[in-house]
């Protein structure tokens, strides 16, 4: 049912808007867009970055535990203005987010933003992490997506979200300096394998790979001491180190660090410092588990929730052969016949469909109701749950409730549309050929308004 | 139609005579019974929930997570002071606690773990519909079930059509305009289903009156889940899923919090259900338990066997069903996790298919492929 155009714009890009037409060579119509794509997203966020967020919650921490000390924590509790300052970096952020993908010149390198943010997921519920889980997007992915895979990850494993919320920043070794002090004083501090485990299930090798508990247990080990300036609680000044410990930053603590050398997958790493953590890490991103790991995601998101396997072989040798260089990487999938071809595809996410709908009605700008529309479509941004980031398949999505929402928020998003705008012409330039029955019923619609909300409900437009 | 919560009980309380004669009960179809099962999405600590203070290890193992002097509710165990109304079923004989269970999942990936859960398959990702759906033709009477959340839970996803329902902020779309939504959608194989059971929900939820506009933590959900388990020609079967079990660190104020919401989420169900609380079993279940000995950031790492909550009018109540391992190192899972001694599998089956009259070795063998049911769970029901 789709055309290879309408492919390019809905698969690959964010839909189309009512400027658009269909791309007639869609794949330089991509490839064109990686060369262009700006790093920087055309919208700022006026909330500020990760360090001047993370000061803001140090200062309300302090303002809390002060008010602990004098007895008056629930009055402190109930005054909601102290929290302000999160509910507005969430809508500020998620704003920013909106507005970039309505407005971006550069849609296919978007998505990756949105696919990369999803891979190496972190999810707000802690208030420090609710802080930042915009910014850290802003920070350690957008960056990064046309570049490589290592410099991705590691910009990933050192912003202080993904530290604070896989409880790294915590994470002491038990043979450590402070380990020893702080069991002299009666209060162990060890080991928090969260990030380690993770790093190598979620972000790399993938689950079932054939690493060990042995192998998560020695990078956790490995990971001691990376933490964020102002984050490790109960270290004695005179073992905080010195040079990079900006409130707010990364920070290398040698003082948590577990000494010795490590192995991981029969590797051995010598000793020492941030740099250990860093070898394994990098060894990791050249495993051919890694590849095929990443190539099957790709492959998941763009093509289909079951993946021809020749295509992800394709995409996992391309990733392999370039060291896991991204451009090469998108460039073998979008160079694939299999990710063109017609039928099914995929059933859009709630940000798939959400964006695609605003963006087919001409909007360009978002306000804290785009925000709250995500968490009644069952996808509030930056908040998955879990560190697996959001499922990225039919069976998760295409759910009885989940579509009568989306009816809902149609019907009063076309009210956002210019009185002129017909569905029925702009439902072939959107999504290329309509099922029969779909375009009979826009046609037969009772007002324009309706029409276009049934477009933006119909089958066609709940699937790329 | 726009009936009130107090009148929706008040009908319930009309039809209740009829329910609670026991030989009649008996000899009703078994769309009488209700089941919910209630996922524990990130690994609860079932060591802490169901504490063994009377083990010996516990103490040194859990250090500063361990409890002080907590009453035993039956010489070896203290239940969680957060779980005041389980509590209170607890000894109304309505509730009881499978401890040291597991799934035959046994690494230590959240989400391999909640697959293997849901799916009741031996390994991760070996079947793609979940055990729940695979129940539903069995069941005599053609019981239907919901999802009280916007999207279906794995555990109910496979080709027996699901209802899912969820409160919404949304304005309502007009009939209309639905009925050329189902008109747009009656050529699409995959998504007409579909559409349909989000029309067949929506006429359920409006006829009990259920809050569109109600709240979205878990016990505003129970109760939500006991309007339409009450409906007679509603759901009886239901699940709600539960998250933020993952306590890594902080653990002490984090689990506490997460059992008082499950308590009063039990509680709700217990109010909300009335007469029908009679026949009802809830199991509440996680993807695996968490390490013995504490961590050093205050909480506790991924481990293997838990504890499974079951409560309802139906459960034969009042005791700890365990074949406890001990917490000694010796006796540990890799010297590191609680060792399971329960499948859990046979908590699930006991707790949904045999409560709901399905014979438990066909269900066994349409379920979980043969997974035997060991003696543990039997008579975990009142009959």
């Amino acid at each position: 049912m789709f055309t290879p155009g309408a492919i390019a714009l809905n698969r690959f890009g964010l839909g189309g808007t009512p400027a658009d037409n269909p791309p007639a060579l869609p794949q330089a119509w991509l490839t064109n867009q990686i060369e262009r794509y700006a790093s920087v997203p055309p919208v700022s966020t006026a909330n500020g970055d990760s360090v001047s967020m993370l000061a803001q919650f140090a200062a309300f921490v302090k303002a809390r535990n002060s008010a602990r000390q004098a007895g008056t924590l629930d009055a402190f509790k109930a005054d909601k203005s102290h929290v302000e300052f999160l509910r507005d970096a969430a809508v500020g952020q998620g704003t920013a987010r909106f507005v970039s993908a309505l407005s971006t010149p550069t849609p296919f390198p978007e998505r990756l933003v949105h696919f990369w943010a999803n891979h190496f997921a972190i999810s707000s519920e802690k208030q420090a992490v609710r802080a930042i889980a915009g910014t850290y997007e802003f920070e350690a992915i957008r960056p990064h997506v046309t570049g490589t895979f290592t410099d991705m990850w590691m910009a990933v494993m050192h912003h202080p979200a993904m530290l604070v919320y896989l409880d790294q920043a915590q994470s002491v070794g038990p043979n450590s300096t402070f380990a020893q002090i702080a069991g002299a004083r009666g209060r162990a501090r060890g080991l928090n394998e969260n990030l380690a485990r993770e790093a190598m299930e979620l972000h790399s090798l993938g689950v079932r790979s054939g690493y060990t508990q042995a192998d998560v247990t020695e990078l956790a080990r490995a990971l001691t001491g990376w933490t964020v300036g102002g984050f490790a609680r109960g270290l004695p000044p005179r073992l905080l180190g010195s040079g990079n410990e900006a409130p707010g930053r990364f920070a290398f603590r040698d003082a948590m660090h577990e000494p010795g050398e490590r192995t991981v997958l029969g590797k051995r790493y010598g000793g020492g410092g941030e740099h250990q953590a860093r070898a394994i890490l990098t060894d990791l991103v050249h495993r051919p588990e890694t590849a095929t790991h990443i190539a099957t995601k790709l492959a998941v998101h763009f093509v289909s929730d079951a993946p021809p396997p020749a295509l992800v072989q394709r995409v996992a040798a391309a990733f392999q052969r370039s060291g896991g260089d991204l451009p090469t990487t998108y460039c073998a999938l979008i160079e694939s016949p299999e990710a063109f071809a017609p039928g099914p595809g995929k059933f859009k996410s709630p940000w798939d469909w959400s964006i695609s709908a605003m963006r087919a009605i001409g909007l360009t700008v978002a306000d804290n109701r785009a925000v709250g529309m995500m968490h009644e479509l069952g996808q509030p941004l930056w908040q998955p749950g879990s560190p697996a980031g959001w499922a990225d398949s039919l069976g998760a999505w295409a759910a009885p409730d989940a579509l009568l929402r989306r009816v809902g928020v149609a019907e009063r998003l076309v009210n956002f549309a210019a009185p002129t705008l017909d569905a029925r012409a702009l439902a072939p330039r959107l999504l290329g050929e309509l099922a029969p029955q779909t375009s009979r019923m826009i046609a037969a619609a009772d007002s324009p308004r309706q029409a276009l909300t049934l477009l933006l409900s119909s089958p066609d437009f709940q699937r790329r | 139609m726009n009936l009130t919560r107090r009148g929706l009980l008040a009908t319930s309380l009309a039809a209740a005579p009829l329910m609670i004669v026991p030989g009649l009960a008996l000899a009703r179809a078994e769309t009488d019974k209700r089941f919910v099962m209630i996922i524990l999405r990130g690994a609860m600590d079932g060591i802490n929930v169901v504490a063994p203070v009377g083990d010996p290890a516990y103490a040194p193992a859990r250090a500063a997570l361990a409890y002080q002097g907590a009453a035993t509710i039956n010489g070896l165990f203290a239940l969680h002071p957060a779980l005041v109304e389980t509590s209170k079923m607890y000894t109304a004989h309505e509730a009881l606690f499978v401890h040291a269970v597991a799934s035959p999942y046994r690494d230590r990936s959240h989400f391999d773990g909640q697959n293997v859960l849901e799916t009741g398959g031996v390994s991760p990702y070996e079947r793609s519909d979940g055990w729940l759906n695979r129940l539903l033709p069995l069941l005599p009477g053609g019981a239907r079930a919901i999802a009280i959340a916007p999207s279906v839970p794995p555990i109910l996803r496979g080709r027996n059509g699901v209802q899912s329902y969820a409160p919404s902020g949304l304005p309502e779309p007009t009939d209309d305009l639905l009925n050329r939504v189902s008109a747009m959608y009656s050529p699409d194989a995959v998504l007409h289903p579909i559409w349909d059971e989000a029309m067949a929900a929506r006429r359920v939820a409006q006829a009990s009156g259920a809050d569109a506009k109600g709240g979205r933590d878990l016990p505003k959900l129970a109760r939500l889940a006991a309007d339409f388990l009450t409906k007679p020609d509603g759901a009886r079967i239901a699940v709600l899923e539960f998250d933020g079990w993952d306590t890594h660190s902080g653990q002490q104020g984090r689990l506490a919090n997460q059992l008082k919401q499950l308590d009063t989420a039990l509680a709700a169900l217990k109010t909300g259900l009335g007469p029908d609380w009679s026949n009802t079993v809830v199991l509440c279940a996680t993807e695996f338990g968490r390490t013995v000995q504490a961590n050093g950031t205050g909480g506790t790492d991924h481990g293997t066997a838990s504890v499974a909550i079951v409560a309802g009018g139906a459960v034969n109540g009042g005791r700890v069903l365990a074949d406890w391992p001990g917490l000694a190192k010796p006796a540990l899972y890799e010297g590191r996790d609680l060792k399971p001694t329960t499948d859990l599998r046979s908590v699930l089956l006991a707790a949904s298919a045999q409560h709901l009259g399905v014979d438990p070795a066909q269900a066994a063998r349409a379920l979980f492929q043969d997974a035997p049911v060991p003696l543990a769970t039997q008579g975990m029901l009142r009959v």
